[in-house]
């Protein structure tokens, strides 16, 4: 059957969609153009988790948004806005607020639920959009460590904190 | 007494013919794709002259039937209950046979491609293999425990009316194909699925409901869903989708605690 339509002035647009290129791997130059079919089962596939991971991560978003909300608004506020703005800020000032364990407890808490809800924030976001397996474990062990040294260091700083030094 | 009837039925139909319709010009921009023919997605462009209040489905008929035969595309009932024709129409999910010409600007070229997320087999037509598969996954048949009533399984108005919305699914793909969470690896329940085990996990007459909610636990079920409202915008049934996948996630999250 003779094909009769004109390709309008060869308008090749390559597929728009998410491919890796790899094909289904019949041997058909097409496949490069295909989009490798979802959700079927291979070895690779996880296994089912059974475990409340995902409704908990979820659940953490939204309550420690609330938290933070009021702990970084009060801290955007006391640091740059009430007696004099960022003029004050000084070493002296940190240490000031530091020698009450209230303004204490606020910062690490403000590090701890920022850190952790940042982190997985890019979690989740590097799930999205992270195309190869190996590309997401390597971004997240990335991330998970660049977390961890924060918030330990962080931690650390806040309870060993020495105002004579 | 019957001849002048007939005359005047043709009559009126004469008159539509005349004057009452006014055809226009239409350009239709079909991403077409045939491995056998060409290893790349092509767009190709056809000329129609149609009535404006016709289908884009009517369109794609008459280029098959007049223009070229070679073009492929899915469709059954034709009137929005199969859910066959669902493609991208000006880069929205829609049902050909829902869709208007004067509804989808025909002054510029209407672009037509298939639904995004799923293996393009030839031109409109996709494999829908992975999309009936998560919707399998989710059970979606009626689960009782004990033994079969003797009579029908009575239910109340309000009941009924909890699960009303997504009773409404035709399994047509345009939510879960706009979904960019589905088209990241595909390994996503997808709204569609979640949308059917929402008819069933809020039916009263249903018992399977803590096994669906468990499958939807799991990393690809419902704690994947962004909230974009892509799939609510898509539904060509009007369905609350992402409503459906938000109170599935209140179910979990109610039951757990």
């Amino acid at each position: 059957m003779p094909t009769d339509y004109t390709y309008t002035d060869s308008v090749v647009v390559p597929s728009a969609q998410a491919h890796t290129g790899q094909g289904l791997g019949t041997g058909n130059p097409a496949d490069a153009f295909v989009v490798e079919p979802p959700r079927t089962r291979t070895k690779k596939t996880p296994r089912r988790t059974r475990t409340n991971f995902e409704m908990l991560a979820w659940l953490f978003m939204r309550l420690s948004g609330v938290v933070l909300v009021v702990l970084i608004l009060g801290h955007l506020l006391i640091m740059l806005v009430l007696d004099g703005g960022v003029s004050k800020i000084g070493f002296a000032f940190v240490a000031g607020r530091w020698a009450s364990p209230f303004w204490q407890g606020w910062d690490l808490l403000m590090l701890w639920l920022a850190m952790l809800h940042g982190a997985n924030g890019m979690r989740t976001v590097i799930n999205d959009y992270a195309e190869k397996d190996s590309t997401r474990f390597w971004l997240k062990t990335l991330m998970g460590a660049a977390t961890v040294f924060t918030v330990l260091l962080g931690t650390l700083v806040i309870f060993t904190f020495d105002p004579n030094i | 007494m019957s001849t002048p009837t007939v005359e005047q039925h043709s009559a009126a139909l004469d008159a539509a013919e005349a004057g009452g319709v006014q055809l226009i010009t239409v350009t239709l921009r079909i991403r077409r794709f045939n491995p056998e023919e060409h290893p790349e997605p092509v767009w190709v462009d056809y000329q129609l002259t149609l009535d404006p209040k016709e289908r884009v489905l009517d369109a794609l008929n008459k280029v098959k039937w007049e223009q070229d035969g070679t073009l492929t595309y899915r469709r059954s009932c034709a009137h929005g209950i199969c859910g066959s024709d669902a493609m991208r129409i000006n880069g929205r999910n829609r049902l050909a046979c829902k869709t208007l010409i004067k509804d989808v600007n025909p002054e510029k070229p209407i672009t037509i491609e298939a639904i995004k997320g799923l293996t393009v087999l030839k031109d409109l037509i996709v494999d829908m293999d992975p999309f009936f598969q998560a919707y399998k996954d989710v059970m979606p048949f009626l689960i009782t425990n004990g033994n079969d009533p003797t009579r029908e399984r009575l239910q109340s108005a309000e009941d009924r009316e909890r699960f009303d919305d997504t009773t409404k699914c035709i399994l047509c793909a345009a939510c879960t194909s706009s979904c960019p969470v589905f088209w990241n690896d595909g390994q996503y329940f997808g709204p569609a699925a979640i949308v059917n085990a929402h008819r069933f996990i809020f039916d009263s007459r249903d018992e399977g409901a803590e096994q669906r909610l468990e499958i939807l636990n799991d990393r690809e079920g419902v704690w994947r869903c962004r909230t974009t409202f892509n799939c609510s915008e898509a539904c060509p049934r009007g369905i609350e989708v992402t409503k459906a996948i938000q109170e599935v996630k209140r179910a979990l999250v109610t039951r757990r605690f």
